[in-house]
Parts: structure tokens; sequence; C-alpha cells
């Protein structure tokens, strides 16, 4: 089995994805295996945190106390330079096509990454 | 070969001090009795599932309830597809010969049973538990981020998307079953309060209570034929973060092989049954389908192509945003009123033709789609 890395969903400030070596396609649901070709053992690889917004929705009803005490939010889908889609925060005034960076913040008591626009 | 024998729905909104199982009941026992059938006939019961009430077991739970002893029942679990899924099971199934009747029914206090708050996080759980859960997305959110990018690709307006909200709820007004019987206007729908933008409240489909029910029998059990002319499937992934390109979705899949299926294409077509817990939803599908071009299909909603006396009529009870949802069952009246409209039984809502039908069903987060024709024989 492959080693799980502590990324931002334990806590810790990094973007995960794994690359296959058999197939080279990259996949950032973790996996013990490649899910394009199935090949075992995909290798694990920091993000640089750098993409492109996909698509994005402001969240202005949050359905707990906890989440509600951030609306609006801006849920983002960033295309990374690394190949795969993630979802994040970021700031409300993003448009798709805008080219971001990560860094990270917490909401609802958790580390999230968050986007805002490339310098 | 399979006919919808018989059709039953309740009315949608509140049902107070009804439980899931009293609503499934409910709509059971009106659709057996469409088919002129007794309970004992029914041989075999596929029902979804309910988030007021979980199960593992709900098919066999609704069996004693109901009072019913099956020789073929279990759950199935697709979502907002689950209707159009359990019917394209229980077509095959008496078409194989394991069972001659079956129920299939779905019902949920989802609106009385549990706050508004528990609706809208039992159904964000569609999402990764740690990749975007633990974000704070809503299945408004889900839906907004792929109608950002719709709108994007295509050029479509959030006054376009409006159309299909105030189109469902002029339809609703002919219905006394919808939850909703108060007219609103694009202006209503733009002015209504920001949900997860671009969607506004008046985009999404409201939590409901109800339920829904119809036979699927090997053989006609009264004038009307109904049958299933064919359905087919597409699952192209669950999670949105996962999700293929918007030109990838599973709707065009489905639809080519339920068009191979059932040796018919769009434009046999006469009336048209399409999943809308969205305004965008409703868009995209018809759109997907080929009901209309890609980026025109609002312009349909302006001419009346998918009123009640256009050329496409489209979901003439109101549709999930505005007949109402609640869950399992949401989608299922689309069928009833599909039948409704195929027997000549509308009422004020009867189409001119219905001979042909399309539906069209969609769960999780275009995760997965069944796409089904019916046709009447005389």
């Amino acid at each position: 089995m492959s080693e799980r890395a502590a990324d931002w969903t334990k806590g810790v400030e990094a973007i995960v994805y794994q690359s296959c070596g058999a197939c080279g396609k990259t996949q950032y649901f973790h996996r013990s295996f490649c899910a394009a070709c199935g090949a075992p053992e995909p290798v694990t690889k920091r993000a640089s945190g750098a993409g492109t917004v996909y698509a994005t929705s402001l969240v202005c009803r949050a359905a707990t106390p906890e989440t509600r005490a951030h609306v609006p939010y801006n849920i983002l889908l960033v295309d990374t330079v690394e190949g795969f889609r993630m979802m994040a925060h970021g700031d409300n005034d993003l448009a798709i096509g805008d080219a971001v960076t990560a860094r990270y913040q917490s909401f609802a008591g958790r580390l999230v990454p968050y986007f805002a626009k490339a310098k | 070969m399979s006919f919808i024998t018989g059709v039953g729905l309740t009315s949608y909104g509140k049902h107070e001090g009804s439980s899931s199982l009293d609503l499934m009941s409910k709509a059971a026992e009106m659709a057996i009795a469409d088919a002129g059938l007794k309970r004992a006939e029914i041989d075999g019961i596929l029902c979804g599932y309910s988030t007021v009430s979980p199960h593992i077991m709900l098919a066999t739970v609704f069996a004693e309830h109901f009072g019913i002893q099956p020789s073929y029942a279990h759950a199935v679990q697709v979502g907002g597809a689950t209707g159009l899924a359990m019917t394209m099971l229980a077509h095959h199934l008496v078409d194989a010969g394991v069972a001659r009747h079956v129920l299939v029914v779905g019902g949920e206090n989802r609106l009385t049973g549990q706050s508004r708050d528990a609706s809208i996080q039992a159904l964000a759980q569609v999402g990764h538990p740690d990749y975007e859960v633990t974000l704070g997305p809503t299945i408004p959110a889900y839906y907004g981020l792929v109608a950002s990018r719709y709108m994007h690709e295509y050029g479509v307006t959030q006054e376009d998307l409006a159309e299909f909200a105030v189109l469902m709820r002029a339809h609703a007004l002919t219905h006394p079953g919808a939850q909703f019987h108060d007219a609103i206007t694009v202006a209503d729908v733009m002015a209504s309060k920001p949900v997860a933008m671009p969607l506004k409240l008046l985009d999404c489909c409201p939590v409901s209570d109800g339920g829904a029910a119809f036979v699927i029998s090997r053989e006609r059990t009264g004038t009307a034929g109904i049958r299933v002319r064919g359905a087919a499937q597409a699952h192209t992934h669950q999670h949105v973060t996962a999700a293929p390109a918007l030109s990838e979705l599973g709707a065009e899949i489905a639809i080519a092989k339920a068009k191979a299926a059932s040796g018919l294409a769009i434009s046999d077509v006469r009336y048209a049954a399409v999943y809308d817990s969205f305004t965008i939803t409703l868009a995209m599908l018809l759109e997907d389908l080929g009901l209309a071009e890609r980026g025109e299909a609002a312009a349909l909603v302006r001419s009346g192509h998918f009123g009640r006396d256009g050329a496409m009529p489209l979901n003439t009870h109101g549709g999930l945003l505005s007949y109402g949802h609640c869950g399992v069952g949401g989608a299922m009246a689309h069928l009833v009123e599909t039948h409704l409209q195929m027997t000549g039984r509308a009422g004020n809502r009867q189409v001119r033709d219905a001979s042909i039908a399309l539906l069209h069903g969609d769960g999780g987060v275009l995760s997965t789609h069944v796409s089904m024709f019916l046709e009447r024989v005389r």
C-alpha cells in the first residue's frame, strides 16, 4: 500500500496528488492504485499550488452553524498546473480563467486550501 | 415487453404527521388501484430510500408494512435518477419473467420529518467526504459550479435560467397537487435570495413531503397500453471534482444508448419529462438530450415551445421546481404525469399528443443518468 502523505485534509498545509508510473495519469483523490489503468502504487507528489479557475459558486446559504459563520464563501474548482482538478475556497471576486495560487485558511475549525489571483 | 399499468401520486408539500412509509403506502395503494390489481397480485417491489428514515432493507420493511409478501424485493439508490432506474429494472424484470407485476415506490416526509438544514446537510453528502464536504458546499453549490461553467462556455445568462423556473411554476399553477400556487416572473427569480451563485432560491427545487408509485407489468391490465420502448443509463463519475468536460457528460451517453435500444429519434418525441432539480439542470439536460440546440433552450422556453400547447410539452405538472421534490418520489412524479398525459387523463393540463414520451433522470451532480422512451400502443 502506498503511504498516504499528510495534506490539507489532515490539517497540513499541502496539496498532494498521485502520478501513475505506468500510464502517467494524475489523480487527486488518494487511492492505492491508479484509477485510469489499475497499476498499483502511484507516486505521491506535492502540488505547487498554482492553477486556473475552472468554476466558481459563491455559497450564501450554508447548512450548519459552523459554516454559516463564514457566508458568503466562494467554492472553486481549480485546474492545477500538475493536471488534476480540485475543489477549494478562494477570493469572492475570482472569475473563470483566472490564474491563481494557493494558501491556506481556517474554515469551520479545519484547514482548507484558499486560492487568490497569482501575482 | 413491459407496460406501466398503474400510477399513483400524492400532493407534494407538507404532510404533517405522515411517515415515509405512510407516504409510500398511500402512493402504492393508488398505483395498484389504477392498475386494477389487488395487493396480492404484486410479486415484485422496488423502492428507493428515505433520508429521514434510513434503513438497510427498506423494500422488505415496506412490504411488511404494506402487507404483501413479494417474491422479489430490494431498494435502489442512485439519487435523483432512482425512480427511472427502478422503472428500467422493473421493465427488465418483467420482461425476463422474474415477476409479473412490480411495484415501484418512493416517498418521504423530507419537509416535515426533519429540519431544512438536516435535508441540505444530508444531500451535501453526495460530495467527497475528505476532498469536498469539508469545504462546506451544498447541493446548490455543486450545481452552482456546473452552472458557472456552463454559462461561461455557452453564453447562458441568469435571466435565461430564470425562464425555466417561471415555466415550471406556470405549469404547477394548473395542478392542484403542486407545492406552489403563486405565479412568478423572471424578475422574481432574479430578486430571490442568493443560495449558491449563480443559483438563487427560485432556481432551486424545494424540499417536500410526498409519495409516488407505479406498477410495471408483463401484460397490460386494462385498455391503456403504455409500454417501455427502451431505456439506458450512463455513470461517468460521482463527485463534481471528478466530472468530465461538459461535452462528455452522461446525459448524452444515456440518450444515445436509449435511442439505439428503442429505435426512436428525438424527432419522434411528443412529450418530455426531464429532471429539474435546479434551473441549470433542466437547461443543460434539454440541450444534452437534443431537445434544444446548445445554448438555445431558454429561447425555446420564451417562445412557448415547452408549454402545454407548445411543440414539446415539458413537465406539465410543474416539475421538481414547482410540483416539489420529496427525494426519490420527486422525479417519479414526472413519470406519473407522463402516464396521465399518454392515457388522456391529464384534465386541464392535457396536451394534444403524448403518444411517445422521453423521460430523463439525473442523480448526484450529473453523475448518474437514465434515459427512457415510453410509447402508447393500441
